[in-house]
């Protein structure tokens, strides 16, 4: 049915490029290659180069979300008020504390369970349903079972605690409790992804390293600690940048779970933008900081990046 | 079918379902795109009510739908800052509902943006004239010297007693039901070791102060507005605190948690409910809203009465109030404002249904009718209404806000006693300097 409409819609780059030099028909498929890029780019443009390039300008500006328009013209005092508020700053601190708390959790268990479960003689893909399942639901439902799980008194995890004969701390009221409460909820809800990298690795192993160790004669701790984790090297490096980068940008669970409480004392980052810029309406402000936050990723994108063509020249 | 090519086979599926799309022009799908406002009832109202308020406002609607004859679409967001972050969007991108429900004490900001449509002749058309309201409601409604809120409600900081604790206290009066008249701190506070003494209870009186940064708030605006002015002024861009008054209010507080042991420094909004239906303490400070928690408490008879006077010479009640704005919209028809209006003034009439929740109309014909004088104890509150005193207007007040977070945290350690009165000035004067000189938005 469609071989009448093929030929018509290729004929503007295949009659042309027959005849021409192979640089020509080098253009040809670079004008092609543009061309099918296009769907991408604009919406590269319109939704990502675009807002950052708005968020530049105005963060120069006093601009509101309550009018329109720019607003009037405040030169770098923005950026000097957000370098000189502690509220930023501890926010900034909040994020890297998350991050702080929840890399090592997500990037070692998985691999545990990863491996755990690798070594399943038979049926493997209930677990590796059973810990990928999790990342599939929207954060505002985990947080709402995790919030009845957390409520004193009658919450499931409040009364766990009792179980084994010790006290829930105040998961909402306290800093400390706050942030236990968040890193479960975290750990829960993201390990899947991690553990899918982790295994998808694992299936791309030969069997033959292992029979060949395995004639050697080694046992299966020598097999994980020998062979497997050397070869998960390349992946561990892979999952420890994104998760870092994940739990950078944190945001979801604190505000829907803590909305950044109690007394702001687990308040993101990424919620001090939005509180800033549309709670308290000053939009300028909130994109200079958000502006700070970026050159803070891109620093410690650059520290890593750095780090690992040291010590791992080949490979860049 | 092979002369249907598959470009011309995308085409008429796109077209048919643009112009499926475009039949209704109404729908939510084209105004999205058109930036117009959906037509799905006469009036669009977007309320911040959950719980029994919620229930009551449902009830309003109902009733004025069914009396006029108008469709309302009636939303409910999320209290607090997502919803007037919402507001404040839908009205700077010019798709507002028609109807929205505002604090007062939010009000400052939205007006002074331009966001709202002032209170004007179509108003007074249909009877709404500042003369039918309480006038502290009225004249918190007025920004700059133009109303543009219409106040439904006031609701006051109040005292709740148990009545049983206060008799036995010997803080009844004749009647055994109302309590002795107090007239300054000192009565307030020998009626406090009364009924700490009579019922041999470890604690008076109870307030949520542990993670209850606006419940603190209420309790020192109440006590510190008896002694002075606002703490901010010129539209919260001038720290106006009276020291004396704030070290003197602080100190006064802390005696009450601290050295006299009368109330609990650290009682969370759980605790607090608990301690007072248990009769576990003989008074209660909180919002008069909370008065649907405890009625269905049995065997717990309670009374609530406005504060009396305390550090100051008068009473004063911190209050703030519900209002009904209509948001500005260039596209919204004449009509439409009129529906709006229409309904602004049914939801007036039938506001003896919100009283239920413990609130004081602050539409007059409601509030001096028979049927609210008779509602207690809602009624015994309404002088309340007229010596409210609300958040100090500014682009950063108001309910809910990162002010009272800040300022109620300065206020819990000075209760809870990890900071000393002069230490608490200080440090509230130092919180309030990050908002005053913060760029306003406006």
């Amino acid at each position: 049915m469609t071989a009448t409409a093929i030929p018509t819609s290729a004929t503007g780059v295949d009659v042309q490029v027959r005849p021409e030099t192979a640089r020509g028909a080098a253009r040809g498929h670079n004008r092609a290659g543009w061309l099918f890029a296009t769907p991408f780019l604009v919406l590269y443009v319109a939704f990502l180069i675009g807002p950052v390039l708005i968020g530049l300008v105005i963060s120069l500006f006093n601009t509101t979300t309550v009018k329109s328009g720019v607003g009037s013209w405040v030169g770098l005092s923005n950026y000097a008020e957000v370098l000189s508020q502690k509220d930023f700053w501890a926010s900034m601190w909040h994020s890297v504390l998350f991050t702080l708390l929840t890399t090592p959790l997500l990037v070692l268990l998985p691999l545990l369970f990863a491996i755990l479960a690798s070594r399943m003689a038979r049926k493997q893909w209930f677990f590796r349903l059973a810990f990928f399942a999790p990342y599939v639901v929207p954060s505002s439902a985990v947080c709402l079972i995790f919030a009845f799980m957390y409520t004193p008194e009658t919450g499931l995890i409040t009364n766990a605690f009792s179980w084994v004969g010790l006290t829930a701390p105040d998961f909402f009221g306290s800093t400390s409790g706050a942030w236990f409460a968040v890193v479960l909820l975290t750990l829960w809800w993201t390990f899947g992804f991690n553990f899918i990298l982790y295994t998808a690795a694992i299936q791309e192993m030969s069997e033959e390293i292992y029979e060949a160790a395995a004639i050697d004669g080694a046992g299966p701790w020598q097999q994980i600690r020998m062979i497997t984790i050397p070869l998960l090297r390349p992946t561990m490096g892979l999952v420890l940048m994104l998760q870092v980068l994940a739990s950078l940008k944190v945001f979801d669970q604190i505000y829907i779970l803590l909305a950044g409480g109690p007394a702001y004392s687990t308040r993101p980052v990424i919620q001090y933008i939005y509180d800033t810029g549309f709670t308290a309406y000053r939009g300028g402000y909130a994109a200079a900081a958000t502006m700070v936050y970026f050159v803070i990723l891109v620093v410690i994108s650059a520290v890593w990046f750095l780090a690992r063509r040291r010590n791992n020249p080949a490979k860049v | 079918m092979s002369g249907l090519s598959r470009r011309q086979f995308l085409a008429a599926g796109g077209g048919a379902a643009l112009a499926a799309a475009m039949a209704g022009c109404g729908s939510p799908v084209v105004t999205s795109f058109t930036g117009g406002q959906p037509r799905t009832a006469d009036v669009i109202y977007w309320h911040l009510f959950g719980g029994g308020d919620g229930k009551n406002m449902t009830k309003m609607v109902k009733k004025y739908e069914q009396t006029s004859g108008r469709s309302v679409e009636a939303t409910l967001l999320s209290w607090g800052n997502p919803y007037y972050t919402k507001l404040s969007l839908s009205a700077s991108s010019g798709r507002p509902p028609d109807v929205a429900i505002s604090h007062l004490s939010r009000l400052p900001l939205l007006a002074q943006a331009g966001l709202l449509d002032p209170v004007a002749d179509q108003f007074s058309a249909q009877g709404i004239t500042p003369d039918k309201f309480t006038p502290a409601a009225w004249e918190k409604a007025t920004v700059d010297g133009t109303p543009y809120a219409v106040p439904l409600d006031t609701h006051p900081f109040v005292l709740f007693y148990n009545t049983a604790l206060a008799e036995k206290a010997g803080l009844l009066d004749a009647t055994g039901e109302n309590l002795k008249p107090m007239n300054n701190s000192d009565d307030f506070v020998a009626a406090l070791q009364a009924l700490k003494d009579a019922n041999g209870s470890k604690y008076a009186a109870v307030a949520s102060i542990t993670a209850d940064p606006s419940t603190c708030w209420r309790f020192f605006m109440m006590i510190y507005s008896g002694l002075a002015g606002p703490i901010v002024s010129q539209g919260g861009t001038e720290v106006t605190i009276d020291r004396s008054a704030m070290e003197h209010t602080f100190a006064f507080m802390q005696s009450l948690t601290q050295e006299k042991g009368l109330m609990p420094s650290n009682a969370t909004s759980t605790t607090t409910t608990t301690l007072f239906s248990q009769g576990g303490v003989g008074f209660l400070f909180d919002g008069e809203w909370q008065i649907p928690t405890y009625r269905d408490v049995k065997s717990l008879d309670f009374n609530v009465v406005p504060f009396p006077a305390l550090l100051g010479p008068k009473p004063v009640a911190y209050a703030d109030s519900h209002s009904l704005v209509i948001p500005r919209s260039s596209r919204r028809s004449a009509e439409r404002t009129d529906d709006a209006v229409r309904f602004i003034k049914g939801l007036l009439d039938e506001s003896s249904i919100w009283a239920d929740g413990g609130h004081v109309p602050a539409w007059l014909p409601v509030q001096q009718s028979q049927e609210f004088v008779n509602l207690k104890p809602q009624s015994n509150y309404t002088q309340a209404a007229f010596n409210a005193v609300y958040d100090p207007p500014g682009w950063y007040t108001g309910a809910g806000s990162d002010f009272q977070t800040a300022m109620g945290s300065v206020i819990a350690s000075v209760l809870t006693g990890g900071t000393d009165p002069a230490s608490g000035v200080d440090a509230m004067t130092a919180s309030l300097q990050t908002f005053s000189t913060a760029r306003p938005p406006v």
